[in-house]
């Protein structure tokens, strides 16, 4: 029964791990860089949330189910313009660069919000209630408790994973993506437009992110400007697991995170080590598969 | 031989510097110069806020009825961030830049051990409002403090789980990351396990985490009476939430870092019927709390909390020794804050002992309505 109840905490943490790590694997797939400034994305999604949630609730009512999903699209399409607006002023200026310039200056983007917004004139650094955007009941079987959140936390990560996969194996956009993403100037020589597609991947990455960020603060509903830090890294490392730029290998790299973290941490006298174990299973895993589970390697040219 | 008076020169000019330094600093101006230390920003800001509001109300107050010694106290405030290497910096400021008499601040024990022994050094008195780790005042006889120390608080705890809840199995949730969780642990474990209890279940957790499922789900299956938590608001309060979605029904219960608004408006429904340990309640019916939370509500507009009342008194109590002094040289300073006897605080009547800690009585909250309900008073 306790194995049962840790599957399901480890099943609900990794599917938002999961779904983080989808929006770094997805901007790595097209531009092989790390953005780092997604876990600042996902801090800004939550308090987007945090802002529109009352605004909504006057419209639809308190806990609504479509005040919810107002309140998401809203947040994720408000983080889609931030993410878009970071590439140009950020990253597009560097293109052509070297990927360690791009890589640098991702983590001085991440700081530079960070830091903005624990001023006291933007969010200021204390932790506040994030509101509750829908009624979360407990299912109780026996001695097991499943939440309605971490249904739907689930549910929208298994769509997302679909419909990501979808968007990018069966439409035109998703070809001019890969084509971008397989070579560059190839794909701008057969008049596909790659600024455009670049900003287009960053503007779902982010909304990804967004929606993460909702579904992160509505199981741990406190949120503040480094929030993000911490599960930004969890699903960092979980895209590496699974295999950086592959889609399922993400969603499965967040699981097994959710899940190692979650078995490690309810035994008593090793909580305390609940990261170094997670984390040395995973040095394991890439140590026998150093291309992440579902990664192809492949030889770089030099 | 050749290289002696030369260096015999440097070392005196070195002293006639000095001593024109130090003529400056006393003699310079006509206000009596305080520091104050405090996590004004970063993760535990709401603390630092808290009691450096208490503080500067006090001054206020004093500077209002014409000071202390005949002369305006000027207040010197460094802000450390809530992080680890700032009160280093900022302690050293006040004391060789400004050139403070005394220094008041912190509340987070590790924090105040760092400011601590820069003080001790330069032989300025340091009172510490709220750090209540027993090595923070060990560090040497110029640093004190006016709340209640760990083992005490841990003592009560024990007492109080024996005692009150009757609970014969205790799971503990302890924050490595801190000091003070560590400490009241270990306290409150010596104390409960001597007085006929029996621990459950053992489990750790660091500050800042926010998945507490793992750990509650196996303290859960160790089926205990009650769940003792010696943490921060702000990690509590996500360990309330997840404990009631994991259907646990026991008691929890912790020390005065559950002390925090943060705690209700975060935690809401979550936090209801748990109880905590703290220094005083703002709605204690005594004369000296009633006039502090209307100068407090009048000058803030809003209300204070046991946090701000600690700042309050240490800074009270340190114009108290002034004034008995009646100097701020600062041996003369430091003796007279050692003797000080019977003190009423806002936060209660107090004496400091012989290791320079307030011996005071503490204070058992429970959470009702989303209010801290006061429920037992223990003395030392």
């Amino acid at each position: 029964m306790e194995f049962l109840q840790q599957f399901i905490n480890g099943l609900s943490l990794g599917s938002v791990y999961a779904l983080i790590a989808l929006g770094y694997t997805m901007v790595y797939g097209v531009l092989r860089f790390i953005n780092f400034a997604h876990s600042d994305i996902l801090m800004l999604g939550a308090f987007a949330a945090f802002y529109l949630s009352p605004i909504v609730e006057k419209f639809c009512g308190p806990q609504s189910p479509v005040g919810a999903i107002l309140v998401v699209i809203l947040a994720a399409a408000i983080c889609a313009i931030i993410g878009t607006l970071i590439e140009f002023f950020a990253y597009r200026p560097l293109r052509g660069r070297p990927k360690l310039t791009v890589l640098i200056t991702a983590i001085g983007v991440s700081l530079f919000i960070e830091f903005t917004c624990q001023h006291g004139k933007v969010f200021g650094s204390n932790p506040r209630p994030f509101p509750k955007l829908l009624n979360d009941t407990q299912f109780h079987f026996g001695k097991l408790a499943i939440g309605s959140n971490d249904v739907i936390v689930l549910l929208v990560t298994a769509m997302l994973l679909v419909g990501i996969w979808f968007l990018v194996q069966k439409t035109r956009v998703g070809t001019a993506l890969r084509a971008v993403s397989y070579n560059q100037q190839a794909a701008a020589l057969m008049g596909v437009p790659v600024n455009r597609i670049i900003s287009f991947t960053f503007a779902v990455g982010s909304a990804l992110a967004a929606i993460a960020g909702i579904l992160y603060s509505m199981k741990f509903p406190a949120i503040e400007p480094l929030m993000g830090v911490q599960p930004g890294l969890r699903a960092f490392i979980a895209a590496v697991v699974g295999g950086i730029g592959n889609i399922p290998g993400a969603v499965l790299g967040g699981l097994i995170i959710g899940l190692l973290e979650t078995f490690a941490g309810g035994i008593p006298g090793l909580s305390n080590y609940r990261d170094a174990i997670a984390f040395g299973i995973l040095i394991l895993i890439l140590f026998f598969k150093p291309a992440g589970l579902l990664g192809r390697s492949t030889v770089e040219k030099v | 031989m050749k290289s002696l008076p030369s260096s015999l020169t440097a070392a005196s000019l070195a002293a006639v510097f000095a001593l024109g330094l130090t003529g400056c600093k006393s003699g310079g101006g006509d206000t009596i110069k305080v520091g104050e230390y405090a996590s004004l920003t970063g993760k535990e800001a709401t603390y630092g806020a808290a009691m450096h509001e208490g503080t500067m109300l006090a001054i206020e107050e004093v500077n209002a009825a014409g000071g202390v010694l005949g002369k305006q106290i000027e207040l010197i405030v460094e802000d450390d961030q809530s992080k680890a290497g700032e009160p280093a910096n900022a302690v050293n400021k006040l004391i060789s830049k400004d050139g403070v008499v005394a220094v008041l601040g912190e509340f987070a024990s590790s924090r105040s051990l760092e400011g601590g022994p820069i003080c001790q050094e330069n032989k300025i008195p340091m009172i510490s409002p709220g750090s209540t780790n027993p090595a923070v005042t060990q560090v040497g006889d110029y640093i004190f403090r006016v709340c209640f120390t760990d083992p005490f608080q841990g003592a009560a705890l024990a007492n109080f789980a024996n005692g009150t809840l009757k609970a014969k199995k205790v799971a503990i949730l302890t924050d490595v990351k801190s000091d003070y969780s560590k400490g009241l642990a270990k306290y409150f474990k010596e104390k409960y396990l001597a007085g006929g209890g029996e621990l459950a279940a053992e489990l750790d957790f660091n500050g800042g985490d926010k998945d507490f499922k793992a750990q509650l789900t196996t303290i859960k299956n160790s089926s205990p009476d009650a769940i003792f938590i010696p943490g921060y608001y702000n990690d509590v309060a996500l360990i309330c939430i997840q404990a009631k979605q994991l259907g646990i029904d026991v008691p929890l219960f912790g020390g005065d870092g559950w002390e925090s608004h943060m705690l209700l408006e975060i935690g809401k429904d979550a936090v209801e019927g748990h109880y905590f340990s703290t220094h005083c309640l703002t709605d204690q019916d005594t004369p000296k709390m009633k006039s502090f939370v209307e100068a407090y509500t009048k000058r803030y507009n809003k209300a204070p909390d046991a946090m701000s009342t600690l700042g309050y008194d240490s800074a009270m109590v340190l114009i108290d020794a002034m004034k008995r002094a009646g100097t701020t040289e600062s041996a003369a300073l430091r003796d007279a804050i050692a003797a000080t006897k019977d003190y009423e605080g806002v936060s209660g009547t107090f004496s400091l002992d012989e290791n320079r800690d307030a011996v005071k009585p503490l204070v058992f909250a429970q959470i009702k309505n989303g209010k801290f309900v006061y429920s037992a008073t223990v003395n030392p």
